[in-house]
């Protein structure tokens, strides 16, 4: 299934003189003629008003020469849970690394198109990646802590950045990370032990609290539940809820029930194209499309 | 049914083949140290750890002037070979996925595969003879050379295992890729790193051939870089070769001391170096 999602490069130019059968090429090949934007319930009309906290515009990435990224066009609202589903292999982690220039690390990789984080292009040449990353944070798939204390993890990116002028204000900061991760009360008695000893849901918050205590004004999740349980699943879905009060969210998973639950618009993402980024209500109850109803209804994917 | 005894029978007799040879590997482990203790510990005594060189014949002969040289020798060596090879495998791991990478692993496999003698007249060549006499520090400096390319390939190997997800980790920290680099993934990969150092350390501890040519040997305690100094397998070499019973049994308890001098660093490093946030 990996092989035939990603399309190798020189085969994308003849797929509209083919007539390819696939609904999801046919929505590549059509030209975008405006923005779509996530539409937006009548009671938040206000906040549709509010600039765009990000926005991509003809996002097109390329893995060597396999195209990855076909013509993505979205907007990410501020303090709005954004999510993106899928199935695995369909471009959903590739997009949402180009909102902070991770694939920067892959080697091989290039990126065609616009992507503005508060009006500003973040791949403009000049772009400090450092500063880019520390506004834009990130969480992971598999929870990543690194082999110190849970202080130590928190406090990394305090200490790096010198965020904090004093060792209190360094353990403040620290401890109000930790109790916006919800994590906290767990972990107070043993902040010098190694995080290594948490549990897995534990080490995924501590990584939550990791990424907050740098403040960022974007929180990425990629797949942030995948390798949880459902009761940690529970209790990470419950803080995306909170936190989009402070912060912007965009989520990735595949897990359609996680993406009805927390997110406020969901793009259905297949074969490296994004379809029908809805409201997450509409899309799950009335679909634009034939194709999203098909695949959240179960028949494929 | 007798093909299933015949390959029952055959995968009995090569179990018990390799089992055989893995114990006769030990075996020669045991007897060398077994031969050193019994040999070396009749000539072992307090005197011997204490005192310096004395011409044969003469009572309380010692070398404990080779002692402090091997280990100022050793120390040198490694301020020498250990940055530069901890660097150079950083580099490779990190940075060296491109073609120059390529070529560096090649002529870094080379300079191990060199043989040590080699490296000895190669330093004799350009700091012997253009300083006109023996010093310590081109023992220390040929000594360096041989350690530099293990401490890089085990650093590279070693780095290489830290997990991608570590380096995005704190890149998506703003952290800038120097800093990921040392504390994160170099701080990871410490206690491998380490274990790879002292591996070299253990390998230079026993080198004898470069040293006939750099640091010759002395028969009294310097410290003097500049000057010729002891070492302990040079000393070996000598007791060994010579036509006296006694420097015999001498050479016998200078083996068993550096033997027991690597051992100990060996266990100290593995202690001090254990991370206690690996995970289980």
């Amino acid at each position: 299934m990996m092989t035939d999602q990603l399309e190798p490069l020189e085969e994308d130019e003849d797929m509209q003189s083919r007539g390819s059968t696939s609904p999801a090429v046919l929505q590549a090949a059509e030209p975008e003629r405006s923005i779509p934007r996530f539409s937006v319930p009548e009671s938040e009309k206000e906040h549709s008003r509010a600039p765009d906290k990000m926005s991509v515009q003809r996002l097109n990435f390329y893995y060597g020469r396999t195209r990855a990224l076909k013509d993505i066009t979205l907007s990410v609202t501020p303090n709005r849970v954004t999510a993106f589903i899928g199935p695995s292999g369909c471009g959903k982690s590739t997009l949402i690394r180009t909102l902070n220039r991770m694939n920067d690390v892959v080697p091989g990789t290039r990126v065609e198109g616009v992507v503005e984080l508060d009006g500003e292009n973040i791949y403009a040449a000049g772009t400090d990646v450092v500063t880019l990353r520390r506004t834009v944070g990130m969480v992971f798939q598999k929870s990543n802590p690194f082999p110190r204390s849970i202080f130590d993890n928190v406090a990394y990116g305090l200490k790096i950045n010198r965020l904090t002028k004093s060792r209190s204000e360094l353990a403040e900061r620290v401890e109000s990370s930790l109790r916006a991760a919800a994590l906290w009360e767990e972990v107070k008695d043993r902040l010098k032990e190694s995080a290594y000893g948490l549990s897995g849901g534990q080490q995924q918050r501590l990584c939550i609290a990791r990424a907050l205590a740098v403040a960022p004004e974007v929180i990425l999740m990629d797949e942030p539940c995948s390798a949880l349980d459902p009761i940690a699943t529970q209790k990470i879905e419950e803080l995306i809820v909170e936190l989009k009060e402070r912060y912007t969210i965009v989520i990735v998973t595949h897990n359609m029930q996680q993406a009805a639950r927390v997110s406020d618009s969901t793009g259905f993402f297949w074969l490296g194209v994004l379809n029908e980024p809805n409201n997450t209500e509409k899309m799950f109850t009335k679909p634009d499309k034939q194709m999203t109803e098909d695949y959240i209804t179960g028949r494929f994917g | 049914m007798s093909s299933l005894w015949w390959r029952k029978l055959v995968n009995r007799t090569m179990t018990v083949l390799t089992g055989l040879c893995a114990v006769l590997a030990v075996c020669a482990l045991f007897l060398i140290l077994g031969y050193i203790l019994a040999d070396g510990i009749r000539a072992l005594s307090i005197g011997f750890l204490v005192n310096s060189f004395k011409p044969i014949g003469e009572a309380n002969s010692g070398i404990a002037n080779e002692i402090v040289g091997s280990a100022i020798l050793i120390g040198v060596g490694s301020l020498i070979g250990m940055p530069v090879g901890i660097l150079a495998g950083i580099y490779l791991s990190e940075f060296g996925t491109n073609k120059f990478g390529t070529l560096l692993r090649f002529l870094i496999d080379t300079l191990t595969g060199t043989p040590s003698i080699i490296v000895g007249v190669f330093v004799w060549t350009v700091m012997v003879h253009p300083m006109g006499h023996f010093s310590a520090l081109s023992g220390a400096v040929a000594l360096g050379i041989l350690m530099m390319p293990i401490v890089a390939r085990t650093t590279e190997e070693m780095i290489k295992l830290v997990p991608d997800s570590l380096r995005e980790a704190g890149l998506a920290l703003g952290a800038p890729r120097w800093r990921v680099t040392l504390g994160v993934v170099l701080r990871t990969a410490a206690s491998g790193v380490a274990t790879g150092a002292m591996l070299a350390i253990a390998r230079i501890a026993g080198e004898t051939a470069p040293l006939l040519f750099t640091a010759l040997g002395l028969n009294y305690l310097s410290t003097n870089l500049m000057q010729p100094m002891g070492s302990l397998t040079v000393r070996i070499f000598y007791f060994a070769g010579s036509p006296y019973e006694e420097w015999h049994n001498m050479a016998w308890a200078a083996t068993l001391v550096l033997v027991t001098m690597i051992l100990v660093l060996n266990i100290a490093v593995k202690i001090l170096a254990r991370n206690r946030h690996q995970q289980a």
